[in-house]
């Protein structure tokens, strides 16, 4: 993204203390991590991160209650929140204790648009757009629907990462218990893109399409044509052609397209005549290197969620805390509706500073007693918040319920 | 432990205890009864023979589980007359002969569980090759027509099958998640469902169906949902274990087989070199050290640095562990790779962003510990994503490339032929080996089996005309392709090992004349 608008790094350490003062949700924030549990064995060992001025990290903080947490916030006025793991210990005990290791966590993905430089042609690096953002979009629809129908989890929280990603944190109470190597297998279920710089072809699958794979292809298929070819032109020059020809694993095949390519004067045309081409080669059969599903994997590849499978699979891994600020960008981290995806804009979401001046231009018309974020364009993303967190409570109730029922049996 | 009545123990010693029924144990109860010191070591000497064994095939490229690989372990077992041949057998009438191997079964599993329980990466090793061996069993027990059920039956180990009508609704499903089921042989097969949890294997291969948290296992792949079952108990005793094991530490005879145990198995450790055999590097020496002596998947992070000026989180852990194993110093760490980083940002981002992961590298930060440089099943078996330069060039770069890359590292074509064969079957560390041999010019007998090690054979043989360790002066040695420089190396340090743990065992026989009890752990 271009330097913000209306961000001021010099000022942004003030944005920040009003932020914390005035607008930071805490009350939801706090029933959110308390899971309707007793506070000693969730929120009071769960790890916080601050990021203080000039990258001071400072780890294994934690709070006895809200109101802690609260008066730590705004005292410290970090410049980033994380959030870790529900330790053994209160983490800010941690140098005390011999036995000190990570228990539980919500199940979390983070997906970075750097790691789609090699398909997007509009930005590269920390940079994004509308165009690129579709991918992200994208990754949301595949993700959201696998985590529901697959694993049957339901409270599952979408946030912008503030400047270039999203992040999702899947709160569940079966989820937040996973193991590491159960993590590790969600992930690599759900991980299809595989491979470094060294890898051109980075998709390969079996001949038989698992259901998941055969939902992910529907759902990217819609979007193949409109973000793949017209709006990132994949095909567009020689050059890009060229890299995308690689994928399909015959030389021979390769330089008749090549020619064909060039005949051609945009990419859905030079897509059509892949596909036709293709589809005749594996049909003749005598190419033993063109598998079956060669096409599905190339419109995978172009399109299927690129996840950092790291950050999911560690149970200890450390992630941005929703309603924090970006310390490069000033921007929010707001969370957003899945079903609702396509629709959310990354170079609208509200800037600290934005915020601020929004209050205060509300309060200049009347003034009313209200919780401050009212009067600010994040008023619709604590919506979606508080009904996140009411269908939570229902659950946290039964869980509540089980465990009591667990001990009485003791 | 049991104290009291040790001469009324002793009377009974080696009597067997538990009647065994199956050939194949899920280990739920620790073995009691007595075991000499003696018969203590050689029955975990055995098991861990077999478990090397394991090991030693699924390096060697076969896909884990197959026909192939089943066979060929137990050709292996046959070949050693392991107790695992013995305790299958089938018999009606329960021999004394079978018994005991059962029993031994039993026993040195509990004796491993013991001396593999104290650091976590001990522990990952004994549960995945326990696991790998539990898998491979049962799938021969199920071939052989054994009585599986009847394992099942007698360790509780019961699955829920779905209805009739649930598998006609999830019909296309279920075939589609399979390999090896079809429209027509799902009709008579039984369907499990259990929650995910249970069959995690099968979820991260995406060879199950899943539904709302469920998974719906065939019958064919029922080793796998018991094999599932089996590692996640044996990893729950592990760490049961290993709280209880100060219990045991009072007992030095028992802590001393213990420890020489896991000690004979772990390979050369590249963390805890003394100084004296630690050659030192400088930072101006890296790159003609590079071209000259470092392996394939450490130059090519190289020339990344050298060129892009950057490299990702995992290519500076695994490069900087690299680098500190070969004999770079800490300070001359963070000089080379501010020098290298600089170029793209200021000595402040710099040194806020990246010196404390090269200080954590060295153990000055965060958990302190000193890490060690990453092996070779590490760097194969390591994720690498877009964007990432680490990993092992022989599996994780594109055919073409590595060709190009070794042309341009003056291998000649004949062996970039050899090697990329090699790399079609996946010997990735062959290839690397004949990558070693191509540049020196002389054979390594020993293979390659870490990028250190990889390094230190070329700087010696370079500096001072040593030829690389001959793998072919220990008995032991198998000429077979697949045999890894780890297991020869092991093999030979656990025979030197064997004869001092025997003569310590000698001597603690005259000390005490008696015998011991197994101690194993509730």
């Amino acid at each position: 993204m271009p330097p913000t608008e209306g961000f001021d790094c010099d000022m942004y350490p003030d944005y920040l203390a009003m932020y914390y003062k005035r607008i930071f949700p805490y009350r939801q924030y706090f029933k959110w991590l308390s899971y309707g549990q007793d506070l000693r064995t969730c929120f009071q060992k769960r790890e916080f991160c601050f990021t203080l001025a000039n990258d001071v990290y400072v780890r294994f903080l934690s709070f006895k209650d809200q109101e802690e947490m609260e008066t730590e916030i705004k005292r410290r006025c970090p410049h980033k929140i994380d959030i870790g793991a529900i330790y053994t210990h209160r983490p800010k005990d941690h140098k005390t204790v011999t036995f000190f290791s990570p228990k539980s966590k919500e199940l979390v993905f983070d997906i970075d648009m750097t790691d789609y430089d090699e398909i997007r042609t509009c930005c590269s690096g920390a940079e994004i757009c509308n165009k690129c953002w579709k991918y992200m979009t994208i990754a949301v629809k595949v993700l959201d629907l696998a985590l529901r129908q697959d694993f049957g989890f339901k409270h599952i929280l979408w946030v912008y990462s503030g400047r270039r990603g999203i992040h999702c944190w899947v709160c569940d109470a079966s989820a937040r218990m996973l193991s590491q190597p159960a993590r590790s297998a969600v992930a690599e279920y759900l991980q299809l893109v595989k491979g470094g710089e060294d890898t051109t072809k980075k998709v390969s699958l079996p001949l038989k399409l698992h259901p998941s794979i055969k939902r992910a292809e529907t759902i990217v298929k819609k979007y193949f044509s409109e973000v793949v070819l017209e709006e990132q032109d994949m095909l567009g020059t020689p050059e890009r052609w060229k890299k995308f020809l690689k994928l399909i694993p015959d030389q021979g095949l390769q330089d008749t397209l090549d020619r064909l390519m060039q005949q051609c004067s945009n990419s859905s045309q030079r897509w059509n005549i892949i596909q036709s081409e293709v589809t005749k080669a594996i049909n003749k059969g005598d190419k033993k290197s063109l598998r079956k599903n060669l096409l599905t994997e190339i419109i995978l590849q172009y399109t299927y969620p690129r996840l950092d499978i790291n950050v999911t699979k560690g149970l200890n891994h450390l992630l941005k805390s929703p309603f924090s600020i970006h310390p490069k960008t000033g921007r929010v981290c707001v969370c957003f509706n899945p079903q609702k995806a396509e629709e959310f804009d990354p170079t609208t979401v509200p800037l600290v500073s934005q915020l601020l001046d929004e209050i205060n231009a509300y309060d200049g018309d009347k003034s009313e007693n209200m919780e401050e974020y009212k009067k600010t364009s994040m008023k619709e993303c604590m919506a979606l918040f508080d009904s996140f967190l009411a269908s939570l409570a229902k659950d946290n109730i039964i869980q509540k319920a089980e465990e009591s029922d667990k001990r009485l049996e003791f | 432990m049991e104290f009291g009545g040790r001469r009324a123990l002793r009377r009974k010693r080696l009597e067997i205890e538990a009647s065994y029924p199956c050939g194949l144990q899920f280990y739920a109860t620790p073995p009691t009864g007595n075991v000499s010191l003696v018969e203590f070591d050689e029955m975990a000497f055995e098991r861990l023979k077999i478990l090397r064994a394991v090991e030693r095939l699924n390096l060697s490229g076969h896909v884990k589980n197959s026909e192939e690989w089943i066979a060929k372990l137990y050709e292996e077992f046959a070949k050693n007359k392991f107790f695992i041949i013995l305790a299958e057998k089938n018999t009606k009438s329960k021999t004394d002969e079978v018994q005991k191997a059962r029993r031994q079964d039993h026993v040195s599993h509990f004796i491993l569980r013991l001396a593999y329980c104290r650091t976590e990466e001990l522990r990952r090793w004994f549960i995945a090759h326990e696991t790998d061996l539990f898998k491979a069993r049962f799938l021969q027990a199920s071939r052989n027509g054994s009585d599986i059920r009847n394992f099942l039956i007698t360790n509780n180990l019961h699955y829920t099958s779905i209805t009739a009508e649930e598998k006609q609704s999830e019909r296309e499903n279920l075939v589609a998640s399979s390999m090896n089921i079809s429209g027509d042989t799902m009709e008579g097969m039984t369907f499990y469902k259990v929650p995910f949890l249970d069959t995690l294997e099968l979820v991260r291969q995406r060879k199950v169906f899943l539904k709302q948290g469920y998974a719906y296992v065939p019958e064919t792949d029922l080793a796998s949902l018991v094999t599932s079952s089996f590692r996640s108990k044996l990893s729950h005793d592990m760490a049961t274990t290993y709280r209880a094991l100060p219990e045991l530490d009072s007992d030095e005879r028992l802590v001393r087989l213990l420890h020489n145990f896991d000690k004979r198995y772990t390979g050369k450790d590249y963390s805890s070199k003394k100084p004296e055999d630690m050659c030192r590097i400088t930072p101006d020496m890296i790159d003609n050290l590079a071209n000259k002596s470092f392996p394939p998947c450490m130059r090519h992070l190289n020339d990344t640095l050298r060129t892009t000026h950057h490299l990702k989180y995992n290519g500076r852990l695994v490069y900087g562990l690299f680098l500190k194993a070969a004999g770079l110093n800490l300070e001359d760490a963070l000089f080379f790779w501010r020098s290298h980083f600089l170029q793209n940002m200021d000595v402040d981002t710099f040194d806020k962003r990246y010196s404390y992961g090269i200080r954590y590298n060295y153990g000055k930060e965060g958990k302190k510990t000193d890490f060690s440089p990453y092996g070779c099943l590490k760097i194969i078996m390591s994720n690498v994503a877009p964007g990432d330069s680490h990993g092992c060039p022989f599996k994780h770069t594109d055919a073409i490339i590595l060709r190009q890359r070794l042309a341009a590292y003056k291998v000649s074509n004949q062996t970039i032929e050899e090697i990329m064969e090699l790399v079609n079957k996946r010997h990735y560390q062959i290839a690397c080996q004949r990558y070693w041999e191509a540049i020196h010019g002389v054979p390594i007998d020993a293979g390659i089996n870490h990028p250190n090690q990889f390094f230190e054979e070329s700087h010696k043989f370079l500096n001072g005309g040593v030829q690389p360790s001959q793998g072919k002066k220990q008995p032991e040695v198998k000429t077979t392709p697949s045999v890894m420089y780890s297991s020869q190396a092991s093999t030979q340090s656990s025979q030197s090992s064997v004869t001092d743990t025997k003569t310590v065992l000698e001597e603690i026989a005259m000390c005490f004349d008696d015998d011991i009890e197994t101690a194993m752990l509730e």
